[in-house]
């Protein structure tokens, strides 16, 4: 059992919890994940670390709720126990080796972004950090990104807070504008990161994208989160879960993510409506 | 008395009721039921069962016990060899073993040595009485040993195995196990209408009574390196991580939706108990048509499954013929029971879909050649042959190799190009100290064999540090 120590509510459908787990926090790198289960009959879901501290054992997790159990975790607090977690899993992120690199977080994906821009801050690169959402009141992180980027450029579906339209229209503006940015990374939903793909390709800039796939053991047991990059099948989970950009099939990743949408739409939803 | 040829039936659900539940398929004997096989026995001086059996079970003995009316002291019996006899009772391919070398099966069928002993731990696991005697721990108890850490990775059954004796011997035992739960494959793999989950869970209570510790949720390997089990002060170390990666077919439309591994499949249904979705939150999408590729006890279990959940036809699909299917008749018997329709000799060529998800399985019809390397007649594919079935699900059960998540982040640990990890006689690895059994070392096989891997490293991983101590 994994303790809650503190509880955050980022925007209305995304939230942050601090969690005891020593073994995980010490060896967290940014790009690693965990699989949680919130109680007994729970579903094994995979979720990024998005903050992790040695020294007092704590990693921090930060999630949208979009189905069952993430709306499950996100009616946990402090003091409460999740079932279990483990980790860390997938590769971490190579982060040597370049000098600047701009960074795209799409809704909640710039949760899985954060600990990357600060891992790429504090390796010395100059971090271009972009975000997005559809309204100003999801913008999650500011702060923090902030903190640990040289700039940091923020964009809104309706324009009620930074650039009116997407994250992708502000990276290319700074692809036509500079042409120092050796690598690009982007996490979120994915059309975006597809987009991102097919825009940095044109320019030839290595791209790094984040999957988030359907998992079940997140081990190398289930093959569940399979995709194809480069023509090849790789695991999501012991494989990745970053890959090059310009190899991932993303239409089939798109197809892969949708085959359990009718379960969550019948069950899963009106359950925790009827909770509500 | 003119004794019985054949073996005492056991009971079992009807096909058209089970196949409606996950409750399990045979009842298990009566006493009375128990007795009567018992006396079948010719109780022979030259013991051949008990060098059939991997883990020697002193077979005749716990048999004897049965007829002496005393099925306590056949449990201790059989719990000197094997830590999991209520699993091996149902699960261990006796067929290949114990009652291939019976007798009795020269002229008859052989003793069900198998139904005697799954009657034996139902029978103490019932009167609570199915945990190891003091006396039984005393005999193997070495002073020498006491508070000695040993870890052992993997709650499988060639873990839990060499965990169990190891704490026999006197170690400070701890299993690190990657999973939220215990048991590994008898627990992610296995149904449970072939091996009810309460009976695993009893299995591992009795081996936690032995004073080992169980640590769920430790990938070894990323969450702990075996170097910094080392620095932790672990003396020995045993491997039983298993085989968990699925091969795939590596044909057109594997990655489309309704394709699924058979691991993923099972583990759904088993581990994460689909089955009772929405109640657990897990779910398993199963269509009308499914095909089952493969036909070993995996693809068996693979397509009985997908009957219980609700499919309407289900298929197995082999490119061998039916002599050369792996699974146990057992099991195959049971499958046919159930309905379950074997398209043998057929080879799938390409999964076809639409709308991402799967319609359609294109399959080669085969014939059978020469002997190949298997010893098997080798499958030939016949020209132009190519048909599509019809289907919305396919699961892939054509086997797994071990998983190599330990393995790639661990130094000196040698493996051969399959994955396996590479051990002596006394199953140590090229690593000092590291031991290694079960599928992870074999690729994937039986229960029993991991078992014996797991005893027979138990055993070296005492006389290693045993012999440490003297010097």
């Amino acid at each position: 059992m994994y303790e809650i120590l503190e509880k955050e509510v980022l925007a209305p459908t995304i939230k942050k919890l601090k969690v005891k787990a020593p073994l995980i926090a010490k060896k967290t790198e940014p790009g690693n994940f965990i699989i949680l289960r919130v109680d007994e009959k729970g579903e094994r879901i995979p979720l990024t670390v998005a903050d992790y501290e040695r020294e007092t054992g704590i990693i921090s997790i930060i999630f949208q709720e979009v189905g069952y159990s993430t709306k499950l975790l996100g009616k946990m607090d402090k003091g409460d126990y999740i079932q279990d977690i483990v980790g860390p899993l997938g590769h971490h992120i190579e982060m040597e080796g370049y000098n600047k690199v701009v960074l795209l977080g799409g809704g909640s994906g710039t949760a899985l972004l954060y600990p990357k821009v600060r891992g790429f801050y504090e390796q010395g690169a100059e971090v271009i950090s972009i975000t997005g959402a559809r309204t100003k009141n999801l913008i999650i992180l500011e702060d923090e990104l902030n903190e640990y980027s040289d700039r940091v450029y923020i964009a809104t579906d309706d324009g009620s807070y930074g650039h009116h339209g997407f994250v992708t229209e502000i990276l290319k503006d700074l692809l036509e504008d500079e042409d120092d940015i050796d690598l690009v990374v982007a996490i979120g939903p994915v059309p975006m990161m597809k987009a991102v793909a097919d825009m940095t390709e044109e320019y030839g800039i290595e791209t790094i994208v984040s999957l988030n796939t359907i998992m079940v053991d997140g081990t190398g047991m289930c093959g569940a989160c399979r995709v194809t990059v480069g023509g090849e099948r790789k695991f999501t989970c012991v494989d990745g879960p970053a890959f090059d950009a310009h190899q991932v099939d993303f239409e089939e990743l798109m197809n892969r993510l949708n085959f359990y949408q009718n379960e969550e739409d019948l069950v899963h939803y009106k359950e925790v409506e009827e909770d509500n | 008395m003119a004794f019985q040829k054949t073996k005492t039936p056991m009971r079992e659900q009807e096909p058209e009721e089970r196949i409606k539940n996950f409750d399990e398929v045979p009842f298990g004997y009566s006493d009375q039921e128990a007795v009567v096989e018992a006396e079948r026995c010719l109780q022979c001086e030259h013991q051949p069962c008990v060098e059939g059996c991997p883990v020697h079970v002193p077979i005749p003995q716990f048999i004897q016990a049965i007829l002496d009316g005393d099925v306590v002291e056949a449990n201790q019996i059989i719990k000197s060899k094997n830590n999991l006899p209520a699993v091996c009772g149902r699960v261990c391919p006796q067929e290949e073993q114990c009652e291939k070398v019976c007798v009795m099966g020269i002229k008859n069928e052989p003793v069900a040595i198998g139904r005697l002993e799954r009657y034996v731990a139902d029978y103490n696991m019932e009167a609570g009485t199915d945990k190891s005697s003091p006396a039984e721990l005393e005999k193997m108890a070495i002073p020498e040993l006491e508070g000695k850490k040993v870890a052992v990775i993997g709650a499988g059954p060639a873990g839990l195995t060499a965990a169990a004796d190891l704490a026999k011997y006197g170690f400070d035992v701890t299993i690190f196990e990657a999973l939220h739960d215990t048991g590994g494959v008898l627990r992610y793999g296995i149904p449970e209408f072939r091996l009810p989950k309460d009976i695993v869970d009893r299995e591992v209570e009795a081996i936690k009574d032995l004073g080992v510790e169980i640590r769920l949720n430790v990938v070894v390997g990323k969450t702990m390196t075996v170097d910094e089990l080392f620095e932790q002060g672990y003396e020995a170390m045993f491997i039983g991580v298993g085989a968990g990666l699925p091969r795939f077919l590596n044909i057109p439309g594997e990655n489309l939706n309704g394709v699924y591994s058979a691991n993923e499949f099972l583990t759904r249904v088993n581990l994460m108990k689909a089955f009772k979705y929405p109640e657990y939150k897990t779910p398993v999408v199963v269509g009308d048509k499914v095909a089952v590729v493969g036909a070993g006890n995996v693809a068996m279990d693979s397509a009985r499954t997908a009957k219980r959940l609700g499919a309407e036809d289900v298929y197995i699909v082999y490119r061998r013929a039916s002599e050369q299917m792996p699974a146990r008749s057992e099991e195959i018997h049971h499958a046919e029971e159930e309905g379950i329709e074997f398209k043998l000799l057929n080879n799938p060529v390409a999964i076809h879909g639409k709308d991402g998800r799967v319609n359609k399985m294109e399959c080669f019809k085969m014939k059978l050649g020469e002997k190949d390397d298997s010893g098997r007649r080798r499958p030939l594919p016949i020209d132009d042959s190519n048909w599509m079935l019809d289907v919305d699900t396919v699961i892939i059960a054509i086997g797994q190799n071990p998983n190599p998540l330990l393995t790639s982040n661990t130094k000196d640990i040698e493996t051969k190009s399959w994955g396996g990890i590479k051990v002596n006689e006394d199953q140590e690895t090229s690593r000092k100290g590291v031991y290694a059994g079960g599928d992870v070392v074999t690729g994937a096989a039986t229960v029993i064999k991991a078992m014996g891997a797991g005893k027979t490293a138990a055993e070296n991983i005492k006389n290693d540090l045993l012999n440490k101590s003297k010097k």
